[in-house]
Order: C-alpha cells, then structure tokens, then sequence
C-alpha cells in the first residue's frame, strides 16, 4: 500500500495536479460511503458559504452601478469596459505584474542559486541557516511593512549604506524607485518559501544523478539544468505559482507603506478594489476589478500547472 | 567531491542570506530601543537600555486590546477550521463516494483564491446581519479560508495512515465515526499541530478583513491596531512604531521558534506531497 501511494505522489504535480478520488487506479481506498457527506458537509458549508458564494456575488456586483448605500443600477458590462479604457486602473494591472519580476523570477532564481551552492558542499547546520531564512514568511506583513519604511527612510539604513557613493535617494517617495523597493520587500518575503521548498525537494534528489553528471565532466550551469531543475519540477510549479499569487495580491505590503503612491506609481488591484469599494463608492467598479484580478490569478495557476505536467512528459 | 572551498563558499552564502533575511527584523528590534530622537542606522545599539517606547506603543496602539481579539480570532479559527478539516480530510482520504474528485478540485481553488475578490460581498452580507464591528465577521470567513488548506493537509495524513488499521476496526465492527476517533486521531497529533501552527500564523497575521469588517477600536486586531498606530505615530515616533511592530510579530515568532519544523514541515510537505 504505501508504495503505491509514494508512486501516486510522485506523479502527482503542483496544486492542481492532485485530484481526489475517481481517477484511474488511484481511487480513495474503501467501500462507497456516504456517510463520507457526513464528514464533508460542515467544512464544505462553511467553505461555500464564506467563499465561493461571495465570490459568485462579486460576479454579480460586477455589473451594477452602485456607490454601496442606495439602489444600484444595472451597468451591464460598463465597469469591464472603463476598466479596459482607463489608464489608472490599467496600470495597476501592469504594477502586479511587474511586482511577479520581484516575487516570483527573482526569488526563485536566487533560491536556486543557493541551492546550487549548497549541493556542491556537505554543510552542516543546515536548520539553523533554513529557520532563519524562513523567518520572513511567518511575520505580519503589516510588521514588514514598518520594518522597509524605516530601512527604505530618507535617513534610514540603506541610505546609509549607499550615502558615501552618492546613491541615496527617497527610495518610496520617487516615482521610479518606488514600486522596485517595494518589489524587493516581496523578494525579501517569498524567498524563505522558495528556499525551503527547493531545499526539501534537493534533498530527495539522489547523489547518483550528481556524480553521473560529473563524470560526463558537466559544468555547474549544466548540472543544474540537466539535473536540479527537472529534478525540481515539482517545486518550481507550486512555488512560482504561490509566489506569482502573492505578487498579484500584495494588498497589505503597498496599503501600508505607499498606499498606492507616489502619483500612483504602485497602485495595485487589490489597492484599487478597497479604495473603489470602500472610500470612493463605486463597489461595481471595485467588483469588476476583483473579478479580473480573480481570472488573472487562476489562469496564471492553471498556466504554470499546465507548463510543469507538459515538462514532464517532454 | 566536495572541496573545502566549495564548503567555504557555501557557508559564506547561506550565512549571507541568513544575515539578510534576518536583519529588517533585528533592526527593527533595535530601533524599538532607541530613543525617538536618535536616528537609528545600521546596527546602532541603544546607549540606554528601557522599554519606554514599548509602554509608549502598548497604550497608544491599545495593544492590550488588540492582542487580545487576535487571540480570540486565531484561536477560534484555528480550533474550528481544524476540526472542520479533519472530517473532510478523513473523508477523501478514506472513503470512496461520488462526486469525490468534483468537490475535491472546488476546495483545492481555495488553495489560491485571492479573496480580495471576496470582501466586498462579505461585508455588505455582514452588514445585513449586523454582524459588522463583531469577531463573528473576522471568524467565520477566515474558517471558509482555512478549509482548503486543512482538507488537502488533513486528506495527506489520512491516505498516508495504513490501511490495514482501518480493516481491522471495521472487522471488529466500528463505525466510521469510533475508527476516526478511536483509531486515527490519536495518530495525528504531528499532522493537527502542524496544521494548527499554520492556520494560527495565517489568521493571526491577517491585515485585509480586519481593515474592513472592523471599525470600533475595541475589537481591532494587532495588525490593524499596528497599521492605525503607525499612519498616526510614523512621522513624530519611529521608535513607537518599531516596538509596536514587534509587539505584533512576537507571540508569533515565539511560536515559530518552538515549532519551526511544523512550520517548514506544512508548508514544504503541504505544497509539494501529493
């Protein structure tokens, strides 16, 4: 039983490419059960209830006019096109993009570096350094935010740093170095999920495939795109999705550093969805907005789960 | 294989990373002991050693309060959504029924569901059954939340117990509600304290839904009692806002540092496993 459950793991990629029962051979062991609804139905009710339904709702919401407190009116899909014509709400889109640049490909590229680095070398104590570099992921990012306000303060320590060489600058007042600077906070904050996970996933990668490959003489750039790379495939796909979804949401982080400013420069969906929502009165608008950023985000995670299966069978 | 210098290189690196992973937080930490007309740097030490600006945070971020309904939400969400998750876990990874892939695949789009897309109906919805300015509003959706990380995780640990258990039980003819109890969950403590860490960390450190759902001061989070506190205090008192920043972040640390393998351990075998 328990190797036919390994083998099933292993086939098995990234968050979508697990499925419950009724596939193939791997069905969930046991006689057919319904008092299995039994255990499903609280958790299921709780789910639907507090996060498909509202969903569903915002669809709706979607396509009203409504500044929240009288009788909406229906709007069709005018939301949609102001979305598609106006340039602030456009550019938003664009910030979340350019911020996966920051949380995504960069923490991951590093991650994998130091994974490289650490394969070469039998290092000991590798918990000590794995719990410190995890550390980022379990603080609030509302502490977060206050701790780069300060690092990024026109006096702060990076202008410290940076002052002999005459590169201190307002790092979140500029209008070019503000969404950047925040872009390396989200690098700062997923790169202790990308090294863990890579780590993990190094670790079951056996020593032989290393040494075959150092026999063939492979350089270190080959040996990771001959061997870690695929050998990771399986960490690539969820941490480049999990960090790509961080990277589109990222509310918190800008709310409470720039909230959106200077002039807009890192204005963001999920920013613009409270700010519509909730201080301007158009909740069709802010409705509309988190509709698009919702399909955005589940298209990136079923393009990347796509990518990872097909690199398996190539 | 390895060469010393490869291990040099090596420790030099991770000890970098380390080093940069951990220096917002301890500068942070420092700063919070600084008087608020120092300006604070690198890795200044304060001259004097006092928690004044701590006194300072505590009262004017009403922190008392707003650590207090943290507790009361993480702790509720988490006992709840634990609960919630080891019926569904059990469920999928121990019986066959229909519809089970179906339903399986909705919770999994849970796993990476922005709910900003969510809060707007919630709060009208909320709104509606006066539920607004309540920990109600903050529990019961961030327990929607937690479901489908539990049911994955929890489903995990239940494929993952021998099957042989669960025939044998049935064979001396226990239900299916004794085996989970009898049986099972005394097996699962790892896998539920895992799981609890996790979804504690989660609600405890949630900023999004506090700000809002909540608008009497009284029932504020940490995180939003941080957020206010600093737009307030940022300009006059960085100090304050960096010992009221680690008043937020420590009841969690001191849990990470207790359990740091449950925390790597759900989220590494959680992502990845299956």
């Amino acid at each position: 039983m328990s190797s036919s459950v390994t083998s099933e793991t292993r086939r098995r990629r990234g968050i979508f490419g697990s499925r419950g029962g009724g596939r193939r051979r791997d069905r969930a062991p046991g006689e057919p059960r319904y008092v299995a609804f039994l255990f499903l139905l609280p958790a299921l009710a709780f789910y639907l209830i507090f996060t498909m339904l509202p969903l569903l709702h915002t669809v709706w919401l979607s396509f009203f006019e409504w500044d929240g407190l009288s009788l909406g009116t229906w709007a069709g899909l005018d939301n949609y096109r102001e979305i598609l014509n106006d340039e602030d709400i456009r550019g938003a889109f664009i910030h979340s993009i350019e911020l996966i640049l920051y949380y995504s490909v960069i923490a991951v590229v590093v991650a994998l570096l130091l994974i490289m680095v650490i394969q070469r070398a039998k290092v000991r104590g590798l918990t000590f350094f794995r719990t410190l570099i995890f550390l980022p992921q379990t603080i609030a990012v509302v502490v977060v935010a206050q701790a780069f306000v300060w690092i990024y303060a026109p006096k702060g320590p990076l202008n410290t740093l940076l002052e002999p060489f005459g590169l201190n600058r307002t790092w979140l007042g500029e209008f070019s170095t503000a969404l950047p600077a925040l872009g390396f906070v989200g690098s700062w904050m997923t790169f202790g999920l990308a090294f863990v996970l890579f780590l993990a996933g190094m670790q079951r990668i056996p020593q032989s495939l290393y040494d075959a490959a150092r026999v063939d003489g492979a350089t270190l750039w080959q040996e990771m795109r001959v061997v870690t790379i695929p050998q990771l495939r399986n960490e690539l796909a969820v941490v480049i999705t999990l960090t790509t979804i961080t990277a589109l949401r990222s509310f918190d982080l800008i709310y409470n550093t720039t909230s959106g400013g200077p002039g807009g420069e890192t204005r963001v969906p999920s920013v613009l969805i409270v700010l519509n929502a909730f201080t301007y009165g158009k909740v069709g608008m802010a409705s509309a907005i988190a509709v698009v950023l919702t399909i955005i985000i589940f298209a990136v995670a079923i393009l990347i789960t796509r990518i990872g299966d097909r690199s398996e069978h190539a | 294989m390895t060469t010393r210098r490869d291990q040099y290189t090596a420790y030099i690196v991770l000890g970098l990373f380390s080093f940069l992973a951990v220096y917002p937080v301890i500068g942070i930490v420092l700063l919070a002991f600084h008087d608020k007309g120092d300006n604070v740097t690198g890795f200044a030490l304060p001259t004097t050693f006092s928690f004044a600006t701590f006194e300072k945070a505590w009262v004017g971020g009403n922190f008392a309060s707003g650590l207090w309904s943290s507790f009361v939400v993480a702790m509720s969400v988490t006992v709840a959504s634990v609960v919630l998750s080891i019926g569904t876990g059990y469920a999928f990874g121990t019986m066959r029924f229909p519809g089970a892939s179906l339903i399986f695949g909705v919770i999994l789009l849970g796993l990476i569901f922005p709910y900003e897309a969510t809060v707007i109906p919630l709060y009208y919805t909320f709104q509606q059954f006066n539920l607004l300015n309540t920990y109600w509003a903050l529990i019961l959706p961030q327990i929607g939340l937690s479901i489908a990380f539990g049911t994955f995780w929890m489903r995990a640990f239940f494929r993952s117990t021998p099957r042989s258990l669960i025939e044998a039980a049935r064979v001396d003819g226990a239900s299916s509600w004794t085996i989970l109890v009898r049986v099972l969950l005394p097996q699962a403590k790892p896998a539920v304290l895992t799981l609890s860490a996790l979804i504690f960390m989660y609600t405890w450190n949630e900023f999004l839904l506090a700000l809002v759902m909540i608008q009497d001061p009284s029932l504020t989070t940490a995180p939003l009692g941080l957020s206010f506190f600093a737009t307030a205090t940022r300009a006059g008192d960085p100090t304050a806002v960096a010992a009221a920043a680690v008043i937020v972040a420590l009841p969690v640390v001191i849990v990470y540092v207790f359990l740091q393998r449950h925390f790597i351990r759900g989220v590494t075998s959680g992502a990845v496993k299956e």
